[in-house]
């Protein structure tokens, strides 16, 4: 099995690693998967005031593909409102970075971790 | 109008433009450089040799009969049988089904029960499984954190319908090597046929079935740097003398018990790399051994959370198996793939998306399975590969491990078996 070129390129220099402060209000944090699955995404996003994401960061233990997948998905949520972060489809990473199909888990769990951050988000606004 | 794909030449191309330095091969369990002079034997016997060992009326055909019988010798000669006793196949996954089919059929009045353990190959459990469906009964025996196979559950396991006991030498996974001796005497005792799948050990360490009792033995030429496409299944023809129904039919070649011209060769080639291991393999053995010990130590000693996986007492000399914690194997390889060739236990690494199933028999727990490398030495393995693979290898857990969530969270002092993990 061959990697595409830009999985292979957000694996070697992946896109905005790293940790967010969990305990700011403006921060939501999404963690998906498990560690028995071979596959875990922590995703963070942090929110302006207007709604907009400023930064977002990941972390995650998986293979080429997951963190690919992830990086990717940080990459495409700045500067998004969360409505249009909300509509980002896995299968939209599946394209971008040509996934064999059986690597589509992975960009569904990157879905999973963009709506999973957007609800802790919006459960600390409440 | 033929329809010939064309040689992904590219790809392989930009394999060899990325690295000016050759990859270094640490994946000699999954299969092994044929030896040089291993090809060199074979060549004649393409195009100036070329005749079917079968043909009784001219040179040709006596030509490649003899160079048959020379290799059968070779052969019979580095596992102590006697030549008549091997029977030549594709490989060892056809010996394996040759040997547990073959048994099944032939001692069907006998019994229809079957021992083996979940650490076995697919070529073994698959043909399990296939009696399983012809009406047979298989036991499937667990193993300890060793790997090894508790040998009061396989006597117990013994019925009066129980016509063989099928267990590998050595792991190709782990390299963990049973103790033979022992479950040899159990079934000499209860009368119960003894075969082995000893595809990773014929060649690399001294192996000699008629010394511990093992009646079948499957093997094949391309772990022990010979070429791929031959194999064989050595067979007792003596106290006692066991016959296996064929399971491929069209002629009666060696013997009635395996039809089709033979590969004359790969048979060839495998007779050569047998005498070639006869003479080396003690040596090559004792120096691979020190390598993989130092290579094993380096992560040990630099490297936190590392696990050797299998008894590190009992097993093959040139392979260790690692579980770097919090760290997924695939990805992991892919920091140093372009340097470096090696196996994962990971789930990402299979078809299926499961995660090694010898693993899991050995007790390990999915992550560790998902975190494993395989690293597997051979001949033509040098001291400064070794220091590459140590320096490379390190280097990935790190990178993989700054990416990862879970390293963090372990660094932090979380317990993670408490963690709700939201999986999908």
């Amino acid at each position: 099995m061959a990697y595409s070129e830009k999985v292979i390129e957000h694996f070697k220099n992946p896109k905005n690693v790293g940790t967010l402060d969990k305990s700011k209000k403006n921060v939501g944090t999404g963690l998906v998967g498990a560690p028995e699955c071979g596959d875990v995404m922590r995703l963070q996003i942090e929110v302006s005031d207007e709604g907009k994401i400023m930064d977002a960061k990941f972390k995650t233990f998986g293979c080429g593909s997951a963190i690919a997948s992830s990086s990717l998905a940080t990459e495409w949520l700045k500067g998004k409102t969360l409505d249009e972060a909300e509509s980002i489809d896995n299968m939209d990473i599946v394209e971008e970075l040509a996934l064999p199909p059986v690597k589509i888990h992975c960009s569904v769990l990157a879905e999973d971790a963009i709506k999973s951050a957007i609800e802790d988000y919006k459960n600390k606004q409440a | 109008m033929g329809y010939i794909r064309e040689l992904n030449l590219k790809a392989i191309l930009a394999i060899e433009t990325m690295t000016n330095k050759k990859i270094i091969y640490l994946d000699n369990n999954s299969t092994t450089p044929c030896d040089p002079r291993v090809v060199e034997a074979m060549l004649p016997y393409f195009h100036n040799m070329p005749g079917n060992a079968a043909s009784r009326n001219h040179p040709f055909g006596w030509q490649a009969e003899e160079a048959v019988d020379y290799a059968r010798e070779q052969i019979a000669d580095l596992i102590s049988v006697d030549p008549r006793e091997i029977i030549f196949t594709s490989g060892a996954t056809e010996a394996d089904n040759l040997a547990i089919k073959g048994v099944f059929e032939m001692y069907a009045r006998k019994g229809n029960h079957i021992i083996t353990a979940k650490t076995e190959h697919k070529a073994v459990l698959d043909s399990c499984k296939k009696i399983e469906k012809m009406g047979g009964e298989v036991t499937y025996l667990d193993v300890d954190a060793s790997g090894r196979v508790n040998l009061q559950d396989l006597e117990n396991a013994i019925t009066d319908k129980t016509i063989l006991v099928s267990l590998m030498w050595a792991n190709n996974e782990t390299g963990v090597i049973q103790d033979m001796k022992a479950i040899g005497d159990i079934c000499e005792k209860h009368g119960v046929l003894f075969m082995s799948d000893a595809t990773q050990a014929v060649g690399k360490i001294p192996v000699n079935p008629k010394e511990v009792g093992v009646h079948l033995m499957a093997f094949t030429a391309h772990k022990m740097y010979g070429p791929k496409g031959v194999g064989a299944l050595s067979d007792s023809r003596k106290s006692p003398r066991v016959k296996v129904t064929a399971q491929l039919d069209g002629g009666g070649h060696e013997r009635g018990m395996r039809s089709g011209t033979l590969n004359v060769p790969g048979i060839v080639g495998m007779g050569k790399a047998a005498e070639i291991a006869k003479k080396e393999m003690v040596a090559d053995a004792a120096r691979l051994s020190v390598l993989r010990d130092k290579l094993e130590k380096a992560f040990l000693d630099t490297v936190e959370e590392v696990y050797v996986n299998g008894s590190t007492e009992h097993r093959m000399p040139h392979v260790t198996n690692i579980s770097f914690k919090h760290v997924e194997g695939e990805g992991l390889m892919m920091t140093f793939n372009q340097n470096i060739a090696v196996s994962s236990g990971s789930a990402c690494t299979s078809a299926s998306l499961e995660p090694s199933y010898v693993l899991i028999a050995l007790g390990l727990g999915d992550d560790l399975a998902h975190s494993s490398l395989r690293l597997s030495l051979g001949r033509f393995t040098t001291d400064e590969e070794i220091e590459m693979a140590i320096s490379s290898i390190s280097e990935g857990v790190k990178h993989m491990r700054d990416l990862s969530p879970i390293w963090e969270m372990y660094k932090e002092g979380v317990d993670l078996d408490s963690v709700v993990w939201q999986e999908h």
